[in-house]
């Protein structure tokens, strides 16, 4: 079977590629698409354990992930709107008024 | 009765808080009144303490003093071996302060009732005026040092309060503040003491200090006496501190009266002979006192002879007159000087209160060159005022007379013949600036303004009957202390005898009659030479003053100007004063402390400039930041658990 390791690493990745894109990216539709790959890399590590260790509640976490994201999202996405219409653009250098 | 003597000090409080509390709201009359009321209240029931303790034995069985008593008020400090009680102690010294402060202070209560009663702010008067007593009345009550500095204290504070009474006025605004500082230098130098004796003797209260005072070692003692005299130096106006008692005439001149005549200066005496055992414990202080006490007579008598001002001439001769109280109790005759001060009250507030009168006619004129004639004009006030200078200049029968007499004898038998001279010439002189006084205002020409002369009138009664028992007072004052030739025993001397008797340096006297006499006779021809060279001066012969002025006036400059000492004290003491809290207030206060805490202020504000920025408002630093402290955290916990620690 394929070792755990290759999954775990795979997880790292993904994890690593998802801040780069929050710290890297201005869109702010795609920032909230790394938070996902973020989230989502952490499902697979959960999932991974849980299947090595052969306990199930790895999954279960992972569910509960899944609904805090989806949770989150939601919000977000509001919050999003909410911007857009007030400045125009999606860009979040331009959120900056709270600032000295 | 006895037990009840702590209502000797309460009527007088009482009456403050009657005139501080309601005086707003009453007539000036019923202020007066009251205030008056008050004190005359504390007179007759000291007059009733007194009674009962004549009724009791001078001297115990166990040949202690059989008068004396200790009546308990409250316990004040209890601070590990600090105790502080408040009692009253009660004996024969005590009782006759208290009687002279109450009688002497109900009789100018009444006086001012008059002097006073076209000025605004009565209730501020009488208010301070019962403040003193009740002040004066704690201090020689009092059964321990830190309950007699209170009263010491205060009565320093009325002082202040009351020169200044018409503080619009700069120079009694002025004169309050120097009377006030001047005494601080003395009470510093007494609040020493007290902590001394404390160190030495571990406690303040008289009943356990005197008896013990002979165990103090002589320089402690000496140190003590000297503290504790400085303070009486300063309140009882002897040099160095006297400066202030001059101007202090700015006040009101029944507080001149009552105050700077009868009572408050003579606490330093009365401090003096209350402490007798620490100070016969120390070899030298007396003899300190003694000499002090005569130069001073000297001193200030010289500066009377050529003063223009009614209420400065007055302010010498007190002075001077105090300086023969510390001549007496200096060379161990403390009833000679509680004698004297008695006498002293009696005659000294009757010439300020007939100075008052003077001024109320002629409409607050103080120079004397601008009287005369006032004999026809006042004749109250005249006759009140010679039998005042008759006293004063110690002229028999007056009662100046037996007790300037007794000091001079004291001084001869137990002082030194130089003390004696001193003394006597000192009467001499004392005679001469009275009669000159007396012979100025009151005789020759008028030499007011016209204006001024029309409205001169005598006071109202109660202006003048307080006079009229002063004088009977002076006059007859003298018999309770006669002079050993004339056989009959001195009341004064045997009634004040137990309060002194533990401990005593004075032997009996070994002069014998025929001395005594001498003495006596010396003294009262000084005083006649003294009264016969100012009427042949002032009345007889009247520009003789103007040319002998003019022919030594280098000399007359330096007295009339009172040897400059107030320049010399402003140069020494004052100005290098000035400078120091110049200095202190520049460098030490705005440049250091103000500073510094300024600079706190402005440290703080620098760290918030440089940390705002960190606050740029981009979301993505924020994020940056989450990361980089997560890292740090996640990076610690591994690093624990790999490396052990």
């Amino acid at each position: 079977m394929v070792p755990a390791s290759y999954y775990l690493i795979l997880s790292a990745i993904l994890f690593t590629l998802g801040v780069v894109g929050v710290l890297i990216r201005r869109n702010a539709l795609v920032i909230f698409m790394s938070v996902e790959m973020m989230l989502n890399a952490v499902n697979l590590t959960l999932i991974t354990y849980s299947r090595f260790l052969g306990n199930i509640d790895g999954q279960i976490f992972v569910l509960l992930v899944m609904a805090v994201a989806a949770a989150e999202v939601a919000v977000g996405l509001a919050i999003t709107v909410a911007f857009v219409r007030h400045k125009d653009t999606t860009d979040v250098d331009e959120m900056n008024s709270l600032k000295w | 009765m006895l037990n009840y003597v702590w209502l000797i000090p309460l009527f007088p409080l009482v009456g403050v808080l009657i005139s501080a509390i309601l005086g707003r709201w009453l007539n000036r009359r019923i202020i007066a009144v009251i205030a008056s009321l008050a004190v005359a209240a504390s007179f007759v029931t000291a007059v009733l303490v007194l009674f009962e303790m004549l009724g009791l034995p001078a001297e115990t069985a166990t040949g202690e003093n059989g008068r004396q008593r200790i009546v308990p008020i409250f316990t004040w400090i209890v601070s590990g071996d600090f105790v502080v009680e408040v009692n009253i102690l009660l004996d024969q010294l005590s009782i006759l302060m208290t009687l002279i402060v109450t009688g002497v202070s109900a009789l100018i209560h009444i006086y001012s009732a008059g002097y006073m009663h076209r000025d605004e702010y009565h209730n501020r008067y009488f208010t301070w005026l019962n403040l003193f007593v009740f002040m004066m009345l704690v201090l020689v009550l009092a059964d321990g040092f830190v309950t007699m500095y209170i009263g010491w204290e205060g009565v320093g504070l009325c002082s202040y309060l009351l020169i200044g009474y018409w503080f619009e006025k700069k120079a009694a605004a002025d004169a309050g503040k120097k009377a006030f500082i001047v005494n601080r230098v003395g009470d510093f130098g007494f609040a020493l003491g007290i902590l001394l004796i404390f160190a030495t003797l571990g406690s303040v209260a008289y009943e356990d200090v005197f008896p013990a005072a002979g165990t103090i070692l002589p320089g402690t003692a000496t140190a003590i006496a000297l503290l504790l005299f400085l303070g009486a130096t300063g309140k009882s106006a002897q040099i160095p501190l006297y400066v202030w008692l001059p101007d202090a005439m700015e006040g009101p001149t029944p507080v001149s009266a009552l105050i700077h005549a009868a009572t408050m200066v003579t606490a330093g005496v009365y401090m003096v002979v209350r402490c007798h055992s620490i100070f016969e414990a120390s070899g030298t202080a007396l003899s300190w006192v003694a000499w002090i006490g005569a130069i001073t007579a000297f001193f200030a008598a010289s500066m009377a002879l050529v003063q223009k001002d009614f209420k400065r001439i007055l302010a010498y001769s007190t002075i001077s007159q105090l300086g023969y109280m510390f001549a007496a109790v200096g060379v161990g005759a403390y009833a000679a000087g509680m004698f004297h001060l008695t006498t002293h009250a009696f005659y000294k507030s009757l010439l300020f209160l007939c100075a008052g009168n003077v001024m109320h006619a002629l409409g607050g004129e103080l120079d004397i060159f601008k009287m005369g004639g006032l004999r026809k004009k006042l004749p109250w006030t005249f006759a009140t005022f010679l039998v005042g200078v008759l006293a004063l200049s110690g002229v028999p029968p007056f009662a100046g007379f037996f007790s300037k007499d007794s000091v001079l004898y004291s001084d001869f038998e137990y002082g030194s013949p130089l003390l004696w001279l001193l003394g006597v010439v000192t009467a001499g002189l004392t005679a001469f600036y009275a009669f000159r006084l007396l012979f100025l205002a009151f005789y020759g020409k008028p030499r007011m303004d016209k204006k001024t002369e029309k409205q001169i009138h005598e006071s109202p009664p109660v202006m003048v009957v307080p006079l009229v028992v002063l004088a009977v007072l002076a006059t007859f004052g003298g018999f309770i202390g006669l002079p050993d030739v004339l056989g009959l025993g001195s009341a004064i001397v045997e009634f004040l005898q137990p309060v002194t008797a533990d401990v005593h340096l004075v032997e009996p006297a070994t002069g014998g009659a025929a001395q005594e006499l001498g003495l006596m006779l010396v003294a009262t021809l000084a005083a006649g030479i003294g009264i016969l060279i100012a009427y042949w001066i002032y009345i007889r012969r009247w520009g003789l003053a103007n040319r002998m002025t003019k022919s030594a006036q280098w000399l007359y400059d330096i007295v009339y100007n009172k040897y400059y000492v107030d320049e010399a004290y402003t140069e020494i003491v004052v100005k290098p004063l000035r400078m120091l809290g110049g200095i202190l207030d520049e460098t030490v206060e705005r440049r250091g402390i103000d500073a510094a805490v300024d600079g706190l202020g402005w440290l703080v504000g620098q760290a918030g400039e440089g940390l705002r920025r960190l606050q740029t408002g981009l979301v993505r630093n924020y994020a940056l930041a989450l990361l980089v402290g997560v890292v740090a955290v996640v990076a610690y916990f591994v690093l624990r658990s790999v490396l052990g620690f």
